[in-house]
């Protein structure tokens, strides 16, 4: 025994049971606090959802709100989200190359390409960008209205604010996150096979052909349309961190890292869930 | 064809429904935390009638307001409005409650990604969908005129001054005619000469509208202006209400020592 750990005991054991009572209460007490925590944070969110969810089915619907939403969220990350999948493209050509070519398995190149991107790289990086650039804005944002009590005067005006600011935001990244994503996939493909034919002479056409031989559209279409279910982590995390947000300008600041942050690890998480999921149901 | 008799009784009646309370505030009790800050509250307002709620700042003032409009529920107790109790009531349907009813808040709450004019026309778009939109825009100039501030129609909540916010604020709140004014802290962080402004553009509004208004300030010279009664809050329950001059004419302590401060 070290002569520290002697001391502590040594303490522990001249301690009255009461004070032994209390010490071990506070031991315990801070292992509950973040417990009851996250519990209270998980249920927070499954009220929000089933408020965001009776809103969203139920008219009126705030279709001009929606369509601005779908401009923020999709045109505006486009950029952003294409510049991320040609970079992703050209790192994947340059690793392809160099790997394929010490097994001497040179002509996987092209459907090397196509699967990495289409099924993995795509989806994750177009959903992290847009968790990066809309999630923040979004949690930002609604934490700012709600501290200078502009969501209690939308409230006030008599109208839903669940409705009106979250349904539409949440709407708007289902439904543009499939899109970023085929648009990550396309620059992507276009980087990854500019580079090779930088170093090789290698056709456009005969990369897609090559590329693409064989493939199903089950092969595709789930991957890329698995970036709704991002969508959905990304706008309801967002919304529900902003629309919860109490205090000054220190509480928006941390509605809009805990926004990108919970909601890229929740993108993640999900992945998994989901890849194990599309293998079962699309083998 | 109606006697003078039958049109006696019409009268009769309208005026009892004038005097019916609109809004009424029964032993509500609301907590935050371990912190208790309305403790058996009762009041109410009637039709054309304005009460200034007073009192020491966390007495629960700002509160009693979010509790009418339903923005809080209230622990216990009913909030009626219109005869209607609003405690627990789901939104979509408290929705329809508060179209009848204008909120200024204290720090007037504009929408600082729209304009002027955007914040005023906000309420129109959603629940006026009979409106052309030249007709909006017309509606949204008059209540602008209404409150004085027509230059600022295309100017953004944080090019204007506070005051003017609250103007605005003020616009906004009487957008889809309501019959229940409830403002919070109307003159609060005002210089002296925009207070008056302030104070006598809701006595203005009331003489026009004849809503029910609830006024919650610190400021009493304010209170005496605008309202036809006061009520002083503290520990979360009406100490006294009345008149100023029943407030000046009370024994009791509170009551003695707030009006020597104020």
């Amino acid at each position: 025994m070290s002569d520290t750990t002697a001391l502590v005991n040594a303490g522990v054991n001249q301690m009255l049971p009461d004070e032994r009572n209390k010490g071990m209460l506070a031991v315990a007490g801070s292992f509950a606090s973040p417990l009851i925590g996250m519990f209270e944070w998980i249920g927070d969110l499954g009220i929000f959802s089933w408020r965001v969810l009776q809103a969203a089915v139920t008219p009126p619907y705030e279709w001009r709100e929606l369509v601005r939403q779908l401009d923020e969220v999709g045109s505006k990350s486009f950029p952003l989200v294409a510049l991320a999948g040609a970079a992703v493209g050209v790192v994947i050509s340059l690793e392809a190359r160099y790997s394929l070519s010490r097994f001497g398995a040179k002509s996987m190149f092209p459907s090397t390409l196509v699967y990495s991107v289409v099924q993995v790289m795509g989806p994750i990086i177009t959903g992290l960008v847009v968790s990066g650039r809309v999630g923040a804005g979004i949690g930002a944002e609604l934490a700012s209205m709600k501290v200078t009590e502009q969501i209690d005067a939308i409230e006030a005006s008599a109208i839903n604010p669940y409705r009106y600011l979250a349904a539409t935001r949440i709407l708007a990244c289902i439904l543009m996150l499939p899109l970023l994503t085929l648009a990550a996939d396309a620059c992507g493909l276009l980087t990854g096979w500019f580079a090779q034919a930088l170093v090789e002479p290698l056709s456009f056409h005969q990369f897609i052909q090559s590329g693409f031989k064989g493939a199903t559209f089950d092969a595709f279409l789930p991957p890329t349309f698995k970036t709704a279910v991002y969508g959905l982590i990304i706008g309801l995390i967002a919304c529900f961190q902003g629309m919860r947000t109490r205090g000054g300008a220190e509480g928006v600041g941390r509605a809009a890292t805990n926004s990108v942050v919970l909601g890229s690890l929740f993108l993640i998480l999900a992945d998994v869930v989901l890849v194990k999921f599309i293998l079962v149901v699309f083998p | 064809m109606a006697t003078t008799y039958d049109n006696a009784m019409k009268q009769a009646d309208l005026q009892k429904v004038d005097s019916a309370p609109v809004v009424v505030v029964e032993n509500v009790h609301k907590s935050f935390g371990i912190h208790k800050v309305l403790n058996g509250l009762t009041l109410s307002v009637n039709r054309g009638e304005t009460l200034a709620v007073l009192g020491r700042s966390g007495t629960g003032k700002s509160v009693l307001l979010r509790l009418i409009i339903g923005l809080i529920t209230p622990d216990s107790g009913l909030v009626r409005i219109h005869g209607q109790n609003i405690a627990g009531m789901p939104l979509d349907e408290m929705g329809e409650i508060r179209k009848k009813m204008g909120f200024l808040f204290q720090h007037a709450a504009l929408y600082d990604s729209l304009t002027v004019a955007g914040n005023i026309s906000f309420p129109l778009e959603h629940h006026r969908k009979d409106m052309s939109k030249s007709e909006r825009a017309d509606r949204v100039r008059e209540l602008l005129a209404e409150v004085g501030m027509e230059s600022a129609l295309e100017k953004m909540p944080s090019d204007i001054s506070g005051g003017m916010q609250k103007r605005v604020g003020l616009a906004r709140a009487l957008a889809l005619d309501p019959e229940i004014l409830l403002l919070d802290e109307p003159t609060a962080g005002l210089d002296p000469i925009s207070s008056a402004e302030i104070d006598d553009l809701i006595l203005k509004l009331q003489r026009e509208r004849q809503m029910a208004s609830i006024v919650v300030t610190h400021d009493l010279h304010s209170a005496r202006t605008i309202a036809n009664r006061l009520a002083l809050l503290d520990k979360g329950n009406v100490v006294i209400e009345g008149k100023y001059e029943e407030l000046q004419q009370s024994d009791i302590g509170f009551v003695k020592e707030f009006l020597k401060q104020s």
